[in-house]
């Protein structure tokens, strides 16, 4: 080689190192991402279905009002801007003018009406848009909801999980929204298109080229796998086969997953659905109507054992009804702090004391099947723990989920473990377990504890309509120390959900709706090798 | 009694019997604790009352017992099993794109384990006090007593993550599809692990069947004559002795069709084989009485096509059977 070749070589050379980094970013753009779920949606139209399995992909499908950061801050998506009116009684919606839907029709202010009145209707969250009256349409990009009284979680019911906005020239053709066959062929304004659902087997989502944000979704292709094992699931992202696995809930689940050296575990993403682990009562029963009992049962049942050793401190601790994360939670309640002498002191104030054979009643503990390390492991331990005050304890299985929402929602039980959602707002996911209009029999996660207290009703009424920030909190304060200290429920802990996602990915979504947010922003970093 | 006398009669018993498992598991799904309604209100984060109420009407859920059962007596006469209560889609259709996944997993197995475990049970009956025999005993054993789902948990973990050769999940690669003859190699690669673990329980139990029969057979007259007149002797072993041996297999592999589909609700579960089991599973969970009912059916209509099948073969067979002549 002559040395002018040379010389043109190393330059070559140079310049190719110096492109690299740029030739390297350039090929991570696009790309696909698999998505393990162990959750099998019934259909993908979130405004009629709530839950995860929907959830998820509705917020790819659909585009929503207002989309929320990880620090409960309402941020522009299809409203460019929104102002509540001083008074609260309505909210003004300026929308976006490039928004198309994935058939090229334009979003207006139309489809924005259609899609409030309709949840409204069709909703299963039936306290959630209960204040809307009627949404006016101005012009085509405005939109102003009237409401019957201020109702200050409207802002967070905007968001993709809750509020999806839906073509009304597919959806308003009069047929019954919960079962129309859009549902599994769904066209939304969203980030990503369905354009496959095999059943039982995966689902793939198409970027949008359309979509009115410039420059996303990074992606060009999310698959959903439908995974039932949860084993299977785990060793799909260990092997690289999958690249997120979201709402794994298991301690060893967790563990195992963050041992493995290609994937990066968090907690968060999880603030905005709240999920509470908790021991619920049912309060009209003996001996638990009394409230001392149920204090009792509270002094004896160990959170920090059940949190630390039970759940390898995966879990954070929950003492109230409004879950850890919230800006609404009220820390300083009463914690219930292990005290065997105080529980046996108030057993016995209550008139329970101990028999011959050491025992003061016997009581029977049912739990949600499906989750033993949040569930059955925590009733089997209560049984022990509950001995020590003098309280026999048996632990009643039920076989599937059915059999369980039966018999807690027809009040055949004493205590009853559970998993529930906080929803964001109270008014959404936190009323319900309260209130007294809420005590209907045949009804799971109502107010199944049947507890009753006017102070706690007229608070949550005060509440929900606040449109006072600093106000509401006080108010939702007030709230959470009178339950807490009635203690229809035990709260043990804040149900510890976690993601996977495989290292490599960037912009992780870990704001308060987590994978329930559009994933538009999710990009490779760096491609894995396929 | 002439073959097609024989099978009027086979054909006849079993609509009447098809009918009767209609009524059967109408009643058993019905006397189950729990209803579909509250499930899907569960799903739902809670229902309101109206919800609940609605749903009810909707699925007819709110007449009596009695008149469900005759209505849907009515409606599967004129071939409407209904629709999922879940997935809100016909369920035929559902069971339509679950069904060739199941076929796929249950004949494969079934093929495996025919083949293997008679082999193994033709070569440890050739000399029954060898190193070999007592192998494959000790193995048809431990595959016998393994609960099916933990050997599949087992080795899912084997060549899954400690020595990951072979996929674990579903049907087909999802990321990268593949169309034609590619996709029907990559059908039988995510198919090896399934069909093992299905397979593995009957293995073992055809290679004790094959086993004890070839060694009973192997010590008749007629093989000492065989051998006597000097034919080879993989000629004794497989024209002469495994036809015989192979009859009460032929059998139990008939009778066990029903046995492979309940296998099948574990393995395509530890494996998420998109196939009918997965569905069975998931309906019982839910109380999707239509899909449970229709899957249940059509599950009670092979394993009896399967019986019939079986009774053909096994006249084929042997012809002593065929002729009537004992």
């Amino acid at each position: 080689m002559s040395l002018k070749r040379s010389i043109l070589a190393g330059a070559l050379g140079c310049l190719l190192s110096l492109a690299a980094p740029g030739l390297l970013r350039a090929q991570s753009a696009g790309g696909t991402v698999v998505i393990a779920s162990t959750q099998v949606p019934r259909h993908f139209n979130g405004a009629v279905q709530s839950g995860i399995a929907t959830a998820v992909p509705s917020s790819q499908i659909f585009a929503s009002p207002l989309r929320y950061d990880d620090n409960w801050t309402p941020k522009p998506y299809l409203a460019e801007s929104w102002e509540v009116a001083p008074d609260g009684l309505s909210v003004t919606l300026k929308l976006v003018k490039n928004a198309v839907f994935h058939d090229g029709h334009p979003v207006t202010s139309e489809d924005v009406a259609f899609s409030i009145m309709a949840i409204k209707a069709n909703h299963p969250f039936q306290s959630m848009l209960a204040a809307v009256d009627k949404v006016e349409t101005p012009d085509p990009f405005t939109a102003v909801i009237r409401l019957s009284h201020p109702h200050p979680a409207l802002l967070l019911a905007m968001s993709p999980a809750l509020m999806p906005i839906l073509p009304k020239h597919i959806y308003g053709d009069g047929q019954d929204l919960k079962t129309h066959p859009a549902n599994l062929k769904p066209i939304g304004s969203g980030p990503f298109k369905l354009t496959e659902y095999k059943q039982g087997e995966y689902y793939t989502l198409e970027k949008f080229d359309r979509f009115f944000i410039p420059g996303r979704p990074k992606l060009d292709r999310i698959v959903v796998r439908l995974i039932s094992d949860p084993n299977a699931a785990i060793v799909s992202m260990e092997r690289g086969d999958a690249n997120i696995l979201p709402y794994a809930a298991g301690v060893r689940d967790i563990e195992r997953l963050q041992k493995a050296a290609n994937l990066t575990v968090t907690d968060k993403g999880f603030a905005g659905i709240g999920p509470l682990n908790w021991l619920a009562f049912n309060t009209r029963k003996k001996p638990l109507d009394d409230v001392r009992v149920r204090q009792a049962i509270a002094y004896t049942a160990n959170r920090d054992f059940i949190v630390s050793k039970l759940m390898g401190g995966k879990a954070t601790p929950a003492t109230g009804p409004i879950a850890p994360g919230s800006p609404l939670e009220e820390k300083s309640v009463e914690t219930y702090k292990f005290d065997l002498a105080k529980a046996q002191a108030l057993l016995d104030a209550a008139g329970y004391p101990k028999q011959a054979d050491g025992t003061r009643f016997s009581l029977t503990i049912d739990y949600l099947p499906g989750f033993d390390e949040q569930q059955r492991n925590i009733a089997e331990y209560l049984r022990s723990q509950l001995k020590r005050a003098g309280i026999s304890l048996e632990v009643r299985a039920a076989p599937d989920f059915p059999t369980w929402a039966q018999r807690v929602s027809n009040y055949d039980f004493d205590l009853t473990m559970d998993n529930v959602f906080n929803w964001g707002d109270p008014v959404i996911g936190v009323d319900r377990t309260y209130l007294s209009s809420n005590i209907r029999k045949g009804i799971i996660w109502s107010n199944t504890q049947q507890y009753s207290n006017p102070k706690v009703d007229e608070l949550l009424a005060a509440a929900a309509r606040e449109t006072s920030p600093d106000k509401r909190k006080a108010l939702y304060a007030e709230f959470q120390k009178i339950v807490v200290s009635d203690v229809p429920i035990f709260f043990v802990n804040a149900t510890p959900y976690y993601n996977a996602f495989s290292k490599g990915l960037g912009n992780l979504p870990t704001t308060i709706w987590g994978m329930m947010s559009p994933l538009d922003e999710l990009y490779w970093e760096t491609p894995p090798k396929t | 009694m002439t073959l097609a006398v024989h099978m009027i009669r086979q054909l006849a018993n079993a609509v009447a019997l098809l009918g009767a498992v209609l009524v059967l598991n109408f009643c058993l799904i019905h006397l189950a604790p729990g209803d579909p309604v509250q499930v899907i209100a569960g799903e739902m984060g809670g229902a309101s009352a109206e919800v609940i109420a609605a749903l009810r009407e909707k699925y007819g859920l709110d007449h009596t017992l009695m008149e469900q059962l005759f209505t849907y007596l009515g409606k599967v006469a004129t071939g409407d099993f209904g629709y999922s209560y879940y997935f809100n889609e016909p369920v035929l259709h559902l069971i339509a794109q679950r069904l060739p996944a199941t076929l796929y997993l249950a004949i494969s197995a079934l093929v495996m384990a025919v083949l293997i475990g008679t082999a193994l049970g033709v070569v440890s009956a050739r000399r029954p006090n060898g190193v070999l025999s007592h192998g494959v005993t000790v193995l048809s054993l431990a595959g016998y007593a393994a609960p099916i789902f933990w050997t599949g948990l087992m080795l899912l973990l084997l060549f899954g993550s400690v020595w990951p050769i072979l996929p674990v999940t579903g049907m087909a690669d999802v990321v990268h599809p593949r169309t034609g003859f590619a996709y029907l190699l990559d059908v039988l690669h995510h198919l090896i692990l399934p069909s093992l673990t299905l397979a593995l329980v009957f293995i073992a139990q055809y290679s004790r069947l094959a086993r004890v029969n070839m060694i009973d057979v192997l010590s008749a007259d007629y093989i000492r004559t065989a051998r006597a007149k000097g034919l080879p002797e993989w000629i004794v072993v497989v024209k002469h002795a495994l036809r015989n041996a192979l009859i009460p297999i032929v059998t139990i592999v008939g009778l066990q069709f029903g046995n492979l589909f309940a296998g099948a609700v574990l393995v395509e579960t530890v494996f998420s084989w998109p196939g009918m089991g997965r569905l069975v599973f998931d309906s019982i969970l839910r109380r999707d009485y239509p899909t449970l009912m229709a899957v249940l059916f059509f599950s009670a209509m092979m394993v009896m096509i399967a019986n019939i099948v079986t009774d053909m073969m096994y006249r084929l067979i042997d012809p002593r059977i065929r002729t009537g002549a004992r």
